[in-house]
Parts: structure tokens; sequence; C-alpha cells
């Protein structure tokens, strides 16, 4: 994910990952915590506050909870918050072929 | 356990484990249970045990990680499709996906339920061994191998062969990078051998005895090659020394700085055939010897296991067909597209499609794989195969069943009659699914099945084949369609590029883009363009690729594209 | 510290590997990079110790072969343990170049490939010293079938098929 960090400070940024133990789309959240929903996530606006926290995502990961956290886009409006790019926003929901699985569907992995 | 043994349809034509078999399995299996363990504890990391799951075809993907199953050279029982059909509904969401190598991926695995997922398949001879990773993966070969009409030689017998040999070789598990072995014992080449890593050719040598063709350096991702000629006629004792000789060719040379140049391919191109030819040749020299001597008796034992069914001694013409066939026009349809010409008289082998108008293309529901199984006890002596093009077979019914297999088949939303057409779209799963993606590939292959999905006029445009992959590793083998789709992103937009004149047979070609690429929304309808052209120039007899082969691509860019682009 | 595995057992490590920068070397077994024999060829042949070389993961077979009446140990380098070239490495010493002595293997492998190691030639594997035991020890028991020959002299089951590995 390297990323030129200009521009970076004016986007939104989250934290996700996968969970080890079931492979379950992850968002880091408040309390250093991993939401099932990309609504709980915690957004960063400041890119030295984004790399801290991936920091920290990133011992989360070396302990086993999830696998390889990463920083990604969203953008925010009508008081929700959703991934920028496709690839995102399909991990967030679901497949967008199976409307009846996954997040979109309330499924827990 | 001889659970397999147990069903009075046991008669596939498949290799049956015995207890030396189940024992590795289960060994097997329990090393990886330990993996797993080992990984949760933190003896292991995620880089240490990436490599070490996906030699057991454990993928994480988008949602959740995937399990791909293997179907060597994509045979099964009805007793393991039933189990695949129970797997997925107890540990996935009652579904499956068979894909372009003949296996079946499950895609909302837990990590933690491995291991018992692998006992399941286990029960019935199954497993997930290099389905992945950077080792010898699932032979693949010809779906109607053992059936078809023009077949000089029994693929699955070497197939089966080389399935043994490569599982765990202790010195090519660890490769720069994937290997892929396809092959096929008839002319017309079934199997897309041109795409492979190693391809073989199986035929009659002057003699009579069984020989190989080997062709080398096959493959598609960012950049395609067409396998090349390594060695014609080469003795059936040698096939396996040969193949170590490859092999370790291209562990010691092939490169390891650069992911998208480490396939055997690369090392192909950049040393040149003749050369590698010579390297590879002396290093056969050396390993050729007793030890590694494919013996005889070997392989007539793994040639029992592929005995045929027992076949009935019929008339070739079946009345009841013919009659069936001018009465109804649907299965009329059904025939002429999915039921192709066997070698014993009275039989036919059928494609069952998995790519209904509107569906998601190798995907089967639990239920639909119950079904298939049970029909394949019915009509097909309880065995069926899977294909390359995501579809699966029945491959030995009776002519004067084939009605009453139809007719079932639609009970089920099988029935759908466009093997090698327009609707029977090969599509990778895309960035629905795959980790990998940079767009998605199911939708589009919906939106193309659903514009073209009246079944005359698919009849009408005969012959087409479509095939879209959602990035450049081309598992949908976008290269080789007659109509190739690449999903690529554009700064973050889903965009597809489109090529003509690709072909994965004996006259294996790559396409050439024909025009810029296009928006998501633009796909379909450059499609329906260029099978409006195809429409209009055809000659009598002429299928689209041969239209395109006739033409030119230019002709197709200028009508779809305007004479600018 | 590296620890080191023969036979699934921790070893007595008699070999000292040197620096190619070390200017005196010491009495004893040693193991020397194949740059570094090249260099002192003359000297280190005078010596009357054992001496072992070691290889990159791609300085192959070949680059050896002719001097390896020589040396009693070769060590073969995984700079990572999906860098499988010295399985290669290794079965060509044993099969193509009649070598007899130990061969080991260093750098970063994983108890998941020992017995491949063990069937490729090699005689020894240095681990580091956090290293699981347990899990080195088993891992020659684990699979106990093989369905390809290889350099272990495996009893033959049936077809292609041999028995392998300690019974655990
Ligand atoms: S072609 Fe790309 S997107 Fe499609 S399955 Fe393969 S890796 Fe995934």
């Amino acid at each position: 994910m390297a990323r030129p960090a200009e521009g970076f400070a004016e986007g939104l940024r989250v934290i996700t990952a996968n969970r080890l133990d079931s492979g379950a789309v992850v968002w880091f959240g408040p309390g250093d915590s991993w939401a099932h929903r990309i609504a709980a996530a915690t957004i960063f606006e400041r890119a030295e506050e984004a790399e801290a926290a991936l920091e920290r995502a990133k011992a989360a990961a070396a302990a086993g909870v999830v696998v390889e956290p990463y920083l990604i886009e969203v953008v925010r409006g009508d008081d929700r918050v959703r991934p920028l790019r496709p690839r995102e926003l399909i991990r967030s929901l679901g497949p967008s072929v199976r409307a009846d699985l996954g997040i979109q569907a309330g499924q827990q992995q | 356990m001889t659970h397999l043994q147990a069903g009075p349809y046991h008669q596939a034509g498949q290799y049956h484990y015995d207890e030396i078999d189940r024992r590795f399995l289960a060994e097997r299996v329990e090393q990886f249970r330990r993996q797993v363990e080992r990984r949760i504890s933190g003896e292991l990391t995620e880089a240490e045990f990436r490599p070490l799951r996906l030699m057991n075809g454990l993928y994480l993907q988008l949602h959740a990680y995937m399990l791909r199953v293997a179907v060597p050279y994509g045979v099964l029982s009805s007793a393991q499709l039933r189990q695949l059909a129970a797997i997925g509904r107890k540990y996935d969401r009652g579904y499956g996906h068979f894909t372009t190598r003949q296996n079946l991926q499950f895609n909302w695995i837990k990590l933690v339920d491995v291991p018992a997922i692998l006992d399941d398949l286990a029960k019935v001879d199954m497993h997930a061994i290099q389905t992945s990773g950077n080792c010898i993966r699932n032979v693949t070969t010809d779906q109607f191998a053992g059936a078809a009409e023009d077949e000089v030689v029994d693929p699955r017998v070497y197939a089966e062969i080389m399935r043994q040999w490569s599982t765990l070789h202790p010195e090519f598990t660890f490769l720069p990078r994937k290997f892929k072995i396809a092959i096929t014992g008839s002319p017309h080449d079934r199997a897309a051998l041109a795409i492979h890593d190693v391809a073989v050719r199986a035929r009659r040598l002057a003699d009579g005895a069984v020989g190989f063709d080997i062709y080398v350096g096959g493959g598609l991702g960012r950049s395609p090659f067409l396998a090349k000629l390594l060695r014609e006629g080469l003795p059936e004792a040698d096939l396996l020394a040969y193949l170590e000789a490859v092999l370790r060719i291209y562990n010691q040379y092939g490169r390891r700085d650069n992911i998208y140049k480490a396939r055997i391919k690369i090392l192909v191109h950049e040393v040149g055939i003749d050369k590698l030819r010579q390297q590879i040749d002396a290093e056969f020299e050396r390993i050729r010897g007793p030890k590694y001597r494919l013996e005889s008796a070997i392989v007539d034992a793994i040639r029992a296991h592929f005995a045929p069914p027992p076949f009935e001694v019929l008339p070739d013409e079946v009345p009841s067909v013919v009659v069936a066939m001018t009465g109804d026009a649907a299965f009329a349809r059904w025939v002429q597209t999915n039921v192709v010409r066997h070698r014993q008289p009275g039989y036919a082998s059928v494609t069952i499609s998995l790519k209904p108008a509107g569906g998601i293309p190798g995907d089967a529901t639990s239920e639909q794989m119950e079904a298939v199984a049970d029909l394949a006890e019915r009509f097909s002596f309880g065995e069926l195969r899977v294909s390359h093009e995501q579809n699966l077979v029945l491959a030995h019914v009776r002519r004067d069943a084939l009605h009453a297999l139809w007719t079932e088949l639609g009970k089920h939303g099988l029935e759908t009659a466009n093997a090698g057409l327009i609707g029977d779209i090969i599509a990778c799963p895309g960035l629905d699914y795959c980790a990998l993606a940079n767009a998605r590939s199911i939708p589009l292959a919906q939106q193309i099945s659903e514009r073209f999905a009246d079944p005359e006029r698919q009849h009408l445009i005969g012959e087409l084949k479509i095939k879209m992959s959602g990035c450049i590793n081309a598992c949908g083998h976008h290269h080789v369609g007659h109509i190739g789709v690449l999903g690529v992103d554009k700064h973050g937009v889903e965009t597809y590029q489109i090529t003509i004149g690709g072909s994965a047979d004996e006259k294996a070609a790559l396409g050439a883009v024909v025009g810029p690429a296009v928006g998501y929304d633009e796909v379909t309808d450059k499609i329906e363009r260029l099978v409006a052209a195809y429409l209009d120039w055809r000659l009598e007899g002429e299928r689209f690729i041969d239209t395109v082969a006739r033409l030119g691509v230019k002709a197709f860019r200028e009508r779809v594209y305007g004479p600018a682009a | 510290m590296a620890l080191l595995l023969k036979d699934g057992a921790v070893a007595e490590n008699s070999w000292l590997a040197i620096d190619d920068e070390a200017v005196t070397v010491p009495e004893g077994p040693v193991i020397v990079s194949l740059e570094r024999w090249r260099r002192d060829r003359a000297a280190l042949s005078a010596r009357n110790t054992p001496l072992g070389v070691r290889l990159k993961s791609d300085q192959l077979a070949g680059e050896v072969a002719a001097d390896l009446d020589r040396f009693t140990l070769v060590a073969l380098e995984f700079p990572v343990f999906r860098d499988g070239r010295a399985f290669s490495t290794a079965r060509e010493l044993r099969e193509h170049h009649g070598f007899t002595g130990e061969i080991r293997a260093v750098g970063h492998v994983l108890p998941d490939q020992y017995q491949f190691l063990v069937r490729t030639g090699f005689t020894s594997v240095e681990v580091a010293d956090t290293a699981k035991l347990e899990s080195w020890r088993h891992a020659l028991s684990e699979i106990s079938v093989a369905y390809q020959a290889a350099l272990t002299d495996d009893t033959p089951l049936s077809n292609l098929r041999r028995r392998v590995g300690t019974v655990g």
C-alpha cells in the first residue's frame, strides 16, 4: 500500500483486515477493537494518526488476531461511511452478485 | 473405510484408494491440522503459514478463506459429489464454484473449520493437496477422457500417475512459481494444452506403443505464451524421469527475483527452446535409469482402475431419440450442443451446463450437486466430470435415455442448451470474491448471457467462446477466448479490455485487443456489435473465430469502434 | 546461537563457520563460503582438518563438483524457506556427483520441510535455538507414504508408493 503522502491528509482513512481464525472482514475501531461493520470503524483524518493506528493494528496482526491490516480510503455522506474503491466496497458488503450473502445480508463470517 | 465400495453404483472410472492411500491422506490431514494449530499459537508467522496453507488449497480472499478442493483430472464419483454438497451446506453457504482447473472452490470457509472439512473430504478419498502454491498443481485433462470417439490413449491413466508422482514431491514443492500440467490422448485438444507449463500429448508411436509429445512453457498471465514442442515421441517408461529433468532445470534456473517472470514460460523465452532442450536432455540422460523408470507393470496396475464401465451392447441409432428430437425443439437443441458422440455404440457424453442465462458461471448449489450425483448414478455409472469450461459432464449415457435425463435436468435448472455457445461463458470469480481482482467478471457474464438468452439466437450464432478474467492472472483464460474480456483497474474504476481471435484447442492462438478499454456498462454492447459484424460477414459454415481469422481484427475494430479507433 | 539437528534430534556441532573477512582460520573443522574457497584454495587445502563449503541458493552443484573430494561437508543455504533450489542441489550432489559427506541445510527452513530435506539427501539442519524442537522431532514421522523415488532407501509398497520416514 505504498501511497504518496500528498493528498493523503485530506482523505479519510480507516484500517481494515481479516480475522485470522475466521477470515471475516473487520475494521479497526475505538479502543483498538476489531469491528464487523465499517460503521463502527475509527475514521482517521490525519495521516499521522492513521499511521500510528496502523502500527497498533500490525501489533494485533503479530499477535495473531488479524491478518495483514492496511489503510483504505473512505468517503462520508448521508451519515454513512463507505469505501471509495470498488474492491473495498465489495469487501464491506459481500459479493455484488449475491445480495443474500455476506455483511449486506446481515451474515457474520 | 469401505464406504465408497459399498454402493452398487461404484463403477466410476477413477483411481480407487486403498489403505495405503488412505493412510497417507489421513496423515496429510493431521499435518495440516497441526499447521493450523501452530499458526494460531504463533509458532508460525503468516509469512510462513501462507505458502503452507496455499499448498493445501487455502486462500484468504475478500470475505473469508476460500478452500479449493482437488478434483483429480476432473473425475468425481456420485458419492464424492454428494459429500461436496454436504460440506457446502455444513461449512459454507450451500454452494460451490467449479473452476477452469476442474476443481471446486468453497468461498466462505473459516480457518478453524478447515481440518474438519479435510476430514470430511478424506472420508470420500478427496483432499485439497496442491491446488495452489508454488508446486505441481492438479493435473488436468479432457473431460471426455475414456469416452471420446477420437481418443487414442486414455489420458486418465497417465494423469493419475503424474498426480501420484507429484504429490508432496520432496524436490519440487518449493518451485519458483506454480506448475500446471495437462494431458490429452485425443487429436482434438479439449484440455487447452497450449496454455500449460507442461503439456503432454499421449499418442501411439510407430510401433503401436504409447508415447508422448511433451510441450513446455505455455501460460497466460501478464506475458502470455503458447507452449512449444520440447520432445517428440518420449517412450512411456521415460515419462517420470523426463518430467524430473524438466522440473529440476526449472527449479534451478527459473527466475525467483520477480513473481511475474518466475513461470517456466519466461525461462523458455529467455533461454530459448533449443538451449533449454539441451539442458533438459542432459539432465534426463543423467536421471534416466532403473530407479526412475515407469515400469509397465505399474502402468497396467493403474490402468486397471480405468477399465470401461459395463456397457451394454446397443445399436448405434436410437429411433426414440430422433423421434423426440423432431417432436421437441428444446430437446433437439440440447442434443445438438450438449451431447457428443461416444466411442461405445448406443452411448453419448453429456455436458450439463452450469451457465443458465443470468446465472453465475460454474456455481452449483448443494441441491444441484446432489441432483447431479443422483443422475450420474441413474444414467452414467455413478461417475461425472468437471470440464475446464466450468461445466459438469456425464460421460457414459445411453442414447435412448437422453430424453429422460434431459427431463430430469430440467427439474433442477440444469437443462441449458448452450455448451460451446455464447452463453457458455468462462468467468473467474473476479472482484466479487477474489483478493487479487481488479474488476468484476461474474455480473458481466450474467449480463451477456441474459442479453443472448434466446436459445434460437444462440444456436444461430453458433460456436463462440467468451472467456473473462477479473485481472491479468487470467484464471478465466481470456487470452484464448474467441472473445476475451479482461478487467483492469483504471484509477479505481472497473474497466475492460476486449480481445478477439484467441483459441485454446489444437489451433491455439492468443487473442488481439480489438479496441480501447471500455467501462462496465459498455462491454455487453460491444460484444453484441462484434457478434452482429460476424453474422453479417460470415460465410457458410464459418464460426466466429473463422471469420475473425479470415477478415482480421482490424475489420472488427473499425466496425465496432469506428474507423478512427 | 543455532542448534544442529540430525535424525530429528539435537546433535553436537563440531563445525565452525568462518567469516569471509576472518584473517586467521582456527584449528578444527571449518565451513567457508565458495568465494573464500576460491580465494584461499591453497591455504585451505594445506590444512589438515576437515573442510566444508557453504553454497548460496543460486550456487548450484556444478560449482563445486570438481572439488568435492576436498570437502567433508557441504552447507546449502535457504535465504528464505520458499527458495527451494537447494533441494535440487543436494540431490545432484548425491546422485550425479557421488558426494557422500554431510549435506547441511542452513538459513530459513521449516519443520514442514524436514522430510523433503532428508529425502533429497540432506543429513543435518541448522535451526535457531528458539525453534520448537517438538515440531522438528515430529516432522520425520508425520507422513509415512511417498509416491516417488528419491534419495532415501525407502521400502517399496506397491506401484509408485513406498514407506518413508521414521515410524512415529
Ligand atoms: S483472474 Fe484475477 S480476479 Fe480472476 S480469479 Fe484469477 S486472480 Fe482472481
